[in-house]
């Protein structure tokens, strides 16, 4: 398959508002879906329940905001508003229940909104575990069998540890792609456009994982053999962008700016174990295992000691990246908190960084065009050590 | 002390102001006299088991607010603010942190101790995580996490009382042991849970005074002083009960004599409109604030951030029979530890329980956990009770975000159209 | 005159009063710009108020005299157009001896001075001359602010003078700046009688009046000796705490705003209204009397101000923004919510090849939108919906407006009013009238310095 037609894909998938794909996912399993906000969800035991996982990421810039500001003050950041937008303009009407992970006060009290506006649908605050112990452990295994229960209930379908190692095995082998992904635009940038992997990425949101396991791989290979010619562009990682995520046209101007982007934390949900998922005869366990195990690291997720940015150094060493760039959403309290601790490692470590904010509809591209274009030529012209 | 014999107008007043005066002194003089010191958070506190350990405990948050009563908030804030943090986010942290790189001196004009440890109590806001991460890498001491799971259904189920109960028995109490170095003594504890409910019992009866007309106490610019003590480091012990006595008596006093609450302005007898308020105050404004509203006869009846350390009009009460078990129902009965439909009802029950003419919101920028859905509790309310909201705008201890006109103007159209909707008017 | 009440809205760049009678039909409105100083503008508003009842009186004087009949009308404009004649001619020589006031403690040589003085007499001969023409009763159609008006005359006449005499413009504008601040703080409303009079004469001076001038010289004199019986007074809006006024003499423009529509389209049940510094979305009862509200916050975004300073963004005047949104074939989407991003997104649309009146069409969609949400958080909107304020005047922020409106709420009766401006002191007007306590006062007229020569 041609690359062109898989982004034009992804493309239209990113641009439906109206989630058709959904729908008709719906309508020809006869099965149900559940929504899920960022960071992260359990996507494994949705899919295992026989339900499709959809990731909710806002309205991007695509989506005209008629009523959703008359919820949130000015000082709110953007995603809540587009998400309420979505949700009374009947966008989500389709979705069987919502999952409102725990990633700051903001999305906590949406899912409270939620429960008020949507009465009657299954609305499930998902209080991840911040104590990594054997207390967060026992918490969270509780937590994970209620939302077993209730997809179950919802779906109609057991969730029996052979169904969940299944998804299990479905998952594991979609991040192994992922990860390939990664490391070939981190091999080869001027190839894997960052904008065509944002693409797939957020496709991963919508597409049943068997389908995008496939896209993935014919993007891969498709991809291997493109003949797409060198540039001379300054290696970066993108970090901020967890939660709300940039417009597309932003990810369109970084590299345009020249920067490669080589790594990034967007729609990090979907890779956010380091490690596959056990399988075995104890597989919620596993589930739980592999969250609190070895993840990647994000501001909704506590730092309790020393180690704070040592993950994204550890990326800016392992990618060869020559700076970092900080994207942070407007009134993103975690990713602007964690932003001074993590500057202080990186310039600890000689690692130079810029940094901008952003909303999911920004309108002012050429601005921070500029910005990290300057960037990249200081880099360019002074090295980063 | 006969506290009936003692009744003057601001008694506890003075009691109170003494009160945090020595915990102050107290903190200054920790390290000459081997205390050791926990930073922690008001909201769901600790300070039975900090106190049965024989350390104290510093309240960030509480710092903050001071700073902001004494105009020092705003320098702190650009201080944070050129270290990199963002103009966006919440200005306790920023005004905590500027503090801090000014030389940690305190509200009183003492300097703080460093802290020996740091509980993070994670009760009812995200950023507490943030905030303790950041000064993790100022302070060389351990941290320990009590992660507080959230109401999100409305209610405490077995499975969060035992997270929490667990996490106190095998990660709190054992790193509160290491730090002090004492053992931890179940039995002190007890007696001081003893004397909390004591407290506890008092100040609901302080809050359901506001139920007379008029009401002998503001519940929210008064309440702030009110809840000092038992929401900081006086919480279990004899003098925070002494305290709350003499609170009682007084409050007895100015109902049996129909007076109502003493304001900067005076005493406010004469109240044309009870106010239930929603969201913290603007502490570097709080007397201009609470003259805004005097100068209307307004007396606000009940509020929800005085609950931010508790509600305790719900029943719960400190249980010495069940010491840990207790205190993790504590944590997780905070006010902002409440899910968005659970604050509707219990704003709605104050509107009603206590007469009210309407509420007010006042939207903070700082707080995203009192502030995010705010707008949609008004729209709640006003569809539940018939009765309109005025929704008014500004921050904790930021100074740049309170406009004195904007919110001037907006309290009195609003008064004015609830004068002009009365009956017979 | 019977009893009748005053309305007064102190807003933050105009200020309008409106007298009412004991039956609630308003008599006369005044408007003038806001100035610095709130006490005069709002006594100024008053006397234009007070004048423009007269006028309504001497139009009905006209028509009800013997002869003049049909003529009523066009013989009220002609009187009407020679008092602001008198009135203009009385602003313009204060201004004068103001300039030349000021030319005087200059520390220049005297003969450099004198060049300037001789500018000035030459500027103010040439104003005067040609005042009578910009006053032709039959050309004339609107009465501007005469700050609006000597202003435009003056600076083309001080360019033309420095150009020829080589005198420094900079220093003709510099003492024009200070004069006409000085000029402005004066009342000329005073002198109407002198004024009535003075147009009464030009008047009957033209022979297609001659004949009715025993009427008109008759119901002058009846309007001159009309007394206003001002038994009480409300002011409302921005700077009404600066009123020297009891408290019970004040509203909040919020109350005022509710009864001010509720009087012109009584069915009225949600108003909007979006001036200059800020946005209300209103709701009433039946009576008018409002019961719920919400202001914009803290943000500007949504308020007139941000097509001001959009118009200084483009280059253009504010009123010609709505003509040229009004010509776009296709919306741009305008994401800021924030003034000063959306001067940032402005450029870059237009970097961009966007036309402009396609970004405009996007910004006073963004405007309404902010005004959606207003509406949204106090309520709703109702049947009957009323817009008011300035950007009520503009037909591109009316036509966004009423697509989103019905979009999102169902088919409904949209009022847009041309009057709107004095929808606040028409409000204020009504609560003098109807306040249980009855009798206030008029406005304290003692602050107010008269023209010296009066």
């Amino acid at each position: 398959m041609k690359v062109e037609t898989i982004i034009k894909r992804c493309e239209d998938l990113y641009d439906d508002l109206d989630f058709n794909y959904v729908k008709d996912w719906k309508e020809k399993n006869k099965a149900g879906a559940i929504g899920f906000m960022p960071v992260y969800a359990p996507r494994e035991l949705i899919h295992a329940a026989g339900m499709l996982p959809v990731g909710i990421m806002g309205g991007g810039d695509n989506l005209e905001i008629i009523r959703g500001d008359a919820y949130f003050q000015s000082y709110i950041c953007r995603i809540p508003r587009s998400t309420i937008e979505l949700g009374v303009s009947g966008r989500l009407d389709f979705l069987d229940g919502m999952l409102f992970p725990a990633i700051c006060d903001v999305i906590r009290n949406l899912s409270g909104m939620w429960q008020i506006m949507f009465e009657g649908k299954y609305i499930k605050y998902l209080d991840m575990p911040q104590n990594f112990g054997a207390e967060g452990r026992r918490f969270y295994l509780t937590e994970l069998a209620g939302m077993a229960k209730a997809f179950e209930k919802i779906s109609g379908n057991k969730i029996t540890p052979e169904a969940l190692n299944h998804s299990f095995g479905l998952y594991n082998e979609n991040r192994h792609l992922i990860t390939e992904l990664y490391d070939l635009r981190s091999q080869m940038p001027h190839k894997v456009k960052t904008a065509e992997l944002f693409l797939l990425m957020r496709a991963s949101n919508i597409l049943e994982v068997g389908e995008h396991t496939k896209m993935l791989r014919d993007y891969i290979t498709a991809i291997s053999n493109s003949e797409r010619p060198e540039r001379d562009h300054v290696r970066v990682v993108v970090t901020g962008t967890f939660c709300e995520q940039p417009p597309l046209t932003l990810v369109k101007a970084l590299e345009n700016s020249g920067c490669f982007i080589v790594d990034d934390d967007w729609v990090l949900g979907n890779r956010y174990q380091l490690e596959p998922i056990a399988i075995g005869d104890k597989p919620i366990e596993a589930l739980a295992d592999a969250y609190l195990g070895e993840t990647v690291a994000t501001a909704s997720r506590y730092v309790p000691g020393p180690g704070k940015g040592d993950y994204l150094v550890r990326q800016v060493r392992e990618r060869k990246a020559e700076g970092v760039i900080f994207a942070a959403p407007s009134f993103c309290d975690p990713a602007l908190l964690d932003r001074p601790m993590i500057q202080e490692v990186l310039a600890r470590e000689n690692i130079p960084y810029t940094a901008f904010k952003y909303a999911e509809n920004t309108g002012q591209i050429q601005v921070i065009k500029e910005q990290t274009g300057t960037f990249a030529d200081s880099i360019k012209l002074w090295g980063s050590q | 002390m006969n506290v009936q014999q003692k009744i003057q107008k601001e008694d506890s007043m003075i009691m109170q102001k003494e009160m945090i005066a020595g915990h102050f002194e107290n903190l200054a003089r920790a390290t000459e006299n081997g205390k050791k010191v926990v930073y922690t958070f008001v909201p769901g506190n600790l300070n039975e088991l900090i106190l049965a350990f024989d350390m104290l405990p510093v309240h960030p948050e509480v710092n903050a607010l001071q700073s902001g009563m004494r105009k020092m908030s705003g320098d702190y804030i650009q201080e944070a603010e050129k270290f990199g943090h963002s103009e966006d986010v919440c200005a306790y942290v920023k005004c905590d942190i500027g503090m801090m790189k000014k030389g940690n001196i305190g509200p009183t004009g003492l300097p703080l101790p460093k802290p020996d440890l740091l509980l993070l109590s994670y009760t009812g806001c995200f950023t507490f995580l943030k905030w303790f991460e950041i000064l993790k890498k100022e302070y060389d001491c351990p941290i320990v996490l009590l992660q507080v799971p959230y109401q999100a259904e409305g209610k405490i189920t077995p499975e969060m009382r035992d997270y929490v109960t667990r996490q106190l028995e095998e990660v709190v109490v054992p790193a509160l042991e290491k730090v002090s170095g004492k053992k931890f003594d179940r039995d002190r504890l007890k007696e001081m849970l003893a004397l909390s409910a004591q407290a506890e019992d008092l100040l609901v009866e302080v809050w359901n005074s506001a139920k007379n007309k008029p009401s002998p106490i503001d519940a929210y610019f008064g309440g702030v002083f009110y809840i000092g003590p038992i929401f900081t480091a006086f919480r279990g012990l004899p003098e925070c009960v002494d305290y709350y006595k003499a609170l009682k008596a007084e409050v007895n006093y100015r109902i049996k004599n129909k007076l109502g609450p003493v304001t900067p302005e005076g005493e406010l007898n004469d109240q044309k409109y009870r106010i239930v308020v929603e969201g913290p105050p603007s502490w570097p404004n709080f007397r201009d604030f609470w003259k805004i509203l005097t100068d209307e006869g307004v007396v606000m009846v009940a509020s929800t951030y005085t609950k931010v350390g508790g509600l305790f009009e719900d029943g719960f009460r400190h249980d010495p029979e069940r010491p840990l078990e207790s205190l993790g129902e504590y944590c997780m009965g905070c006010y902002t530890n409440h899910s968005l439909p659970a604050r509707v009802d219990i704003l709605e029950k104050y509107i009603k329980d206590f007469s009210a003419d309407g509420f007010m919101i006042h939207s903070i920028k700082s707080c995203n956990s009192f502030s995010a859905g705010q707008l949609l509790i008004m729209r709640e309310l006003e569809k539940r009770t018939g009765k309109a909201g005025v929704f008014i705008e500004s921050d904790l201890v930021d100074p740049r975000y309170f406009s004195a006109a904007n919110i001037k103007n907006r309290l009195e159209s609003y008064f004015q159209m609830i004068e002009t909707k009365r009956p017979g008017a | 005159m019977d009893r009748c009440y005053i309305g007064i809205d102190l807003g933050s760049t105009t200020t309008k009063a409106v007298f009412i009678d004991n039956q609630e039909r308003v008599l006369g409105r005044g408007i003038t710009n806001s100035r610095s100083n709130y006490e005069l503008a709002c006594q100024i508003a008053r006397e234009e108020a007070e004048i423009n009842a007269r006028f309504a009186l001497l139009g009905q004087h006209l028509e009800q005299s013997k002869h003049v009949g049909k003529h009523s009308s066009s013989l009220l404009k002609w009187l009407t157009c020679y008092y602001h004649l008198a009135q203009y001619l009385r602003q313009l020589e204060t201004l004068r001896s103001e300039c030349l006031g000021a030319r005087k403690h200059w520390n220049s040589p005297e003969a450099e001075a004198e060049k300037f003085t001789q500018a000035l007499s030459y500027i103010f001969s040439e104003m005067e001359r040609e005042v009578y023409d910009e006053f032709d009763p039959e050309k004339r159609s609107e009465s501007d602010f005469f700050r609006d008006l000597a202003s435009s005359a003056y600076m083309r006449l001080a360019e033309q003078v420095s150009m020829e005499r080589g005198l420094s413009f900079g220093r003709l504008v510099g003492l024009f700046d200070g004069a006409i601040l000085r000029t402005e703080s004066h009342s000329f409303a005073g002198g109407y009688e002198e004024y009535l009079e003075f147009a009464r004469t030009k008047t009957i001076q033209a022979p297609r009046f001659a004949p009715f001038a025993d009427d008109i010289t008759e119901a002058v004199a009846a309007t001159i000796s009309t007394t206003f019986n001002v038994v009480n007074t409300v002011g409302t809006g921005y700077g009404r705490l600066t009123l020297p006024f009891a408290k019970q003499q004040i509203r909040s423009e919020i109350l005022c705003h509710g009864l001010g529509a509720h009087f012109m389209f009584p069915g009225t049940r949600t108003v909007l209204d979006i001036g200059g510094q800020d946005t209300k979305a209103i709701q009433v009862d039946k009576e008018g009397i409002v019961t719920a509200f919400q202001m914009n916050d803290r943000c500007a975004a949504g308020c007139g101000r941000y097509l001001g300073y959009i118009a200084d963004e483009m280059n253009m005047g504010v009123h010609q923004l709505g003509p040229l949104a009004m010509k776009s074939s296709k919306t741009v989407r305008i994401n800021s919510t924030c003034t000063v991003f959306a001067g940032a997104e402005l450029r870059e649309r237009l970097a961009l090849g966007e036309a402009r009146e396609d970004i405009l069409a996007g910004l006073h969609r963004a405007i309404i939108l902010r005004a959606m949400s207003l509406l949204a958080r106090s309520g709703g909107v109702t049947n009957e919906f009323t817009f008011t304020g300035g950007v009520a005047r503009n037909e591109a922020a009316t036509t966004a407006l009423k697509k989103l409106v019905i979009e999102n709420y169902g088919d409904m009766v949209i009022n847009i009013g041309n009057d709107s401006i004095y929808t606040g002191a028409i409000g204020a007007a009504l609560f003098a009238r109807r306040d249980p306590r009855g009798v206030m006062a008029d406005l304290e007229i003692s602050k107010l310095k008269t023209d010296p020569r009066l």
